[in-house]
């Protein structure tokens, strides 16, 4: 009964406690002095969940009338989600020290958000998903607009909530006509109405808008406006944390809603998907061309990233969904290592984003430059790093399921793509010796992930650490 | 219900949202018609008087679009958040007897999330108003 069902959503409740306790603690006593300790407590919890779901991986259970499901594919997401979010925060202690920023409200908001991607990538009903999603949504927009006397901040802050608003209105639409046509909220109800007999246009049109709200909050094109701006102008740590964990949870919330409410019309929302990818992975490639500011050359790095792994996703196939989540987990990985070095950029103290200021890193800081070099190439997807494996997956998939023009559409646009990345490696060690020159120093943590990062880009091509194994198990529970 | 057995159900359930349909469709030409007829039969004569702010007989002081101090904000979003949960306490109450201990303890849980944020914010100083 209830006790069953709360202990499905056990890590949930626990993240949930946990940061309403810390927050009053935090307020009660030394408010921000204590935020550095907090965020500790929390990514080492973070740390601890995920080993926790991790190791106590079961069979398929859902809870509160089938509400929530807690599955293979699930855990996957988020133990990803997990780890990807303690790094993030573990990486952002120094900088928001520094700038004077860190305030004991940011792990505790990232940690709601946290609770809300877990809910998000656990749901199975339609009214689960849009609490989910906008538990998460909320905390986000708060921590964009962190820094309240910066302009930047607060208007990125101010664009992603009124775009997120747009979203969110757009997938509540969708979820009204899913709603009226199917009868229930439920995604296996949906299914079995689908399948049950013909899909009415009416709920192709829901169909279609739950697509939109889903793809603002992966970003996929044409629904990324926001994502450079909101990139750009929050903090960094800020930034970092929006380009994985957020990423992960909007992507298996996305293929869980496809496959779990319409797995059975794929070739539906398959072209449709399809579509986004495309468009996506092109637009990510070319727009970056122009850009100088390393943050804004993310955010279309990741727009660009988006489209692969929808690739995986048009695909429609078990074999989709284990390239996706294969993917994502690689993307993460490299992100993760790419930010901590986007951190560390400074010049006399203060953070630069001018991706000319890495002229001629490598005669200063020569393994800094090699860990970059080997992300920025695992990014551009060149093997035989892992990030080309991450590609190679979602290729492959989109060819066995008929889609050989997405491939290699996806082929060229990494070809194109790889120009950007490049570039930064040019100027890291051909560039000419100008007066931007980067300090030196690095804190220990940022160095240790860098490092981290880098060498998994090398070492994960043996065995790519058996996720793929992993996701394997992953998406058969999603896809069978 | 109008419409006979052999009937699509959602073209039966179509068909009793009419009335709906044909209203919508009086509200939106009713509304163009009151206001397009604005436009084009009342009688405009305008000069500068007419189109300056009138402020008690005085000259306008300064800019209407004046800021002011972002705590009225503040407790306007309180207000909002608190008058919620009233409008989620009533329908709990009224329907309390069919829902037993699970929906006694649900609200009780989210009243105490709701009194964890209002501590926050009172220790935060949000309510300080000097």
């Amino acid at each position: 009964m209830i006790s069953a069902d709360l202990s499905v959503v056990l890590p949930e409740i626990a993240l949930a406690v946990y940061a309403m306790v810390a927050m009053l603690a935090a307020v009660y006593t030394s408010k921000d002095k204590a935020a550095p300790i907090l965020v500790w407590i929390t990514s080492a919890l973070f740390f601890a969940l995920a080993v926790w779901l991790g190791v106590t991986a079961g069979e398929t259970r859902t809870a509160f009338g089938g509400a929530i499901v807690d599955d293979g594919f699930a855990r996957f997401a988020k133990v990803v989600i997990l780890l990807s979010a303690g790094a993030v925060l573990l990486m952002s202690i120094e900088h928001m020290r520094r700038s004077r920023s860190l305030l004991f409200e940011f792990p505790i908001l990232i940690t709601l958000a946290v609770v809300g991607m877990m809910l998000m990538v656990s749901a199975h009903d339609l009214m689960t998903l849009y609490v989910a999603l906008e538990l998460q949504s909320l905390a986000l927009y708060v921590v964009a607009a962190l820094r309240r006397d910066s302009l930047k901040s607060t208007e990125a802050g101010l664009k992603y909530f009124v775009l997120g608003a747009l979203s969110s209105g757009l997938l509540l639409y969708g979820a009204s006509l899913v709603y009226g046509y199917a009868g229930t909220t439920l995604f296996s109800g949906i299914l079995a109405t689908i399948e049950g007999g013909e899909m009415p246009i009416g709920l192709l049109f829901g169909l279609v808008f739950l697509i939109t709200g889903l793809g603002f909050k992966v970003s996929a094109v044409p629904f990324h406006m926001w994502t450079p701006d909101v990139y750009e102008g929050a903090p960094t740590p800020v930034t970092a944390f929006f380009a994985t964990a957020p990423k992960m949870a909007a992507m298996a919330l996305f293929a869980r809603v496809m496959h779990d409410a319409f797995g059975a019309v794929p070739g539906d929302w398959g072209q449709v998907v399809a579509v986004l990818s495309l468009l996506s992975m092109a637009l990510g490639a070319v727009a970056a061309i122009g850009q100088r500011n390393i943050k804004r050359l993310m955010a279309y790095s990741s727009i660009a990233h988006m489209g692969y792994a929808l690739m995986g996703l048009a695909a429609g196939t078990q074999l989709g969904v284990q390239a996706m989540l294969i993917y994502m987990a690689i993307y993460v990985t490299m992100s993760v290592g790419t930010f901590a070095f986007i951190l560390s950029m400074q010049k006399d103290g203060q953070p630069v984003t001018d991706i000319r200021s890495l002229n001629m890193l490598s005669a200063s800081e020569p393994l800094k430059a090699l860990a970059m070099l080997v992300l920025l190439f695992s990014l551009a997807g060149v093997p035989p790093l892992v990030g080309f494996f991450g590609k190679f997956y979602v290729v492959r998939a989109a060819v066995d399921a008929g889609l050989v023009w997405l491939a290699v559409a996806g082929v060229v646009a990494s070809v194109v793509g790889a120009f950007y990345y490049l570039r930064i490696v040019f100027y890291m060690y051909f560039g000419e010796e100008g007066d931007a020159q980067l300090d030196g120093s690095m804190p220990a943590v940022l160095w240790g992930f860098l490092m981290v990062s880098a060498f998994a880009m090398v070492a994960g091509v043996v065995n790519l650490f058996g996720v793929e194994g992993l996701a394997l198990m992953a998406a058969q529970t999603l896809v069978n | 219900m109008r419409g006979n057995q052999r009937e699509n159900p959602v073209e039966v359930l179509l068909s009793d949202y009419l009335p709906i349909a044909i209203f919508f469709g009086m509200a939106i030409g009713l509304g163009l018609l009151l206001m397009l007829s604005a436009v084009v039969i009342a009688v405009r004569n305008p000069d500068p008087e007419k189109l300056s702010a009138y402020e008690c007989g005085f000259n306008a002081f300064d800019d209407a679009r004046m800021t002011f101090d972002v705590r009225f904000y503040l407790v306007a979003i309180l207000f909002i958040i608190f008058d919620l949960e009233i409008a989620f306490l009533f329908p709990w109450a009224v329907s309390f007897g069919a829902m037993g201990m699970v929906g006694f303890w649900s609200m009780m849980v989210f009243l105490a999330v709701l009194t964890v944020g209002f501590a926050y914010e009172w220790k935060k100083g949000a309510l300080e108003w000097a």
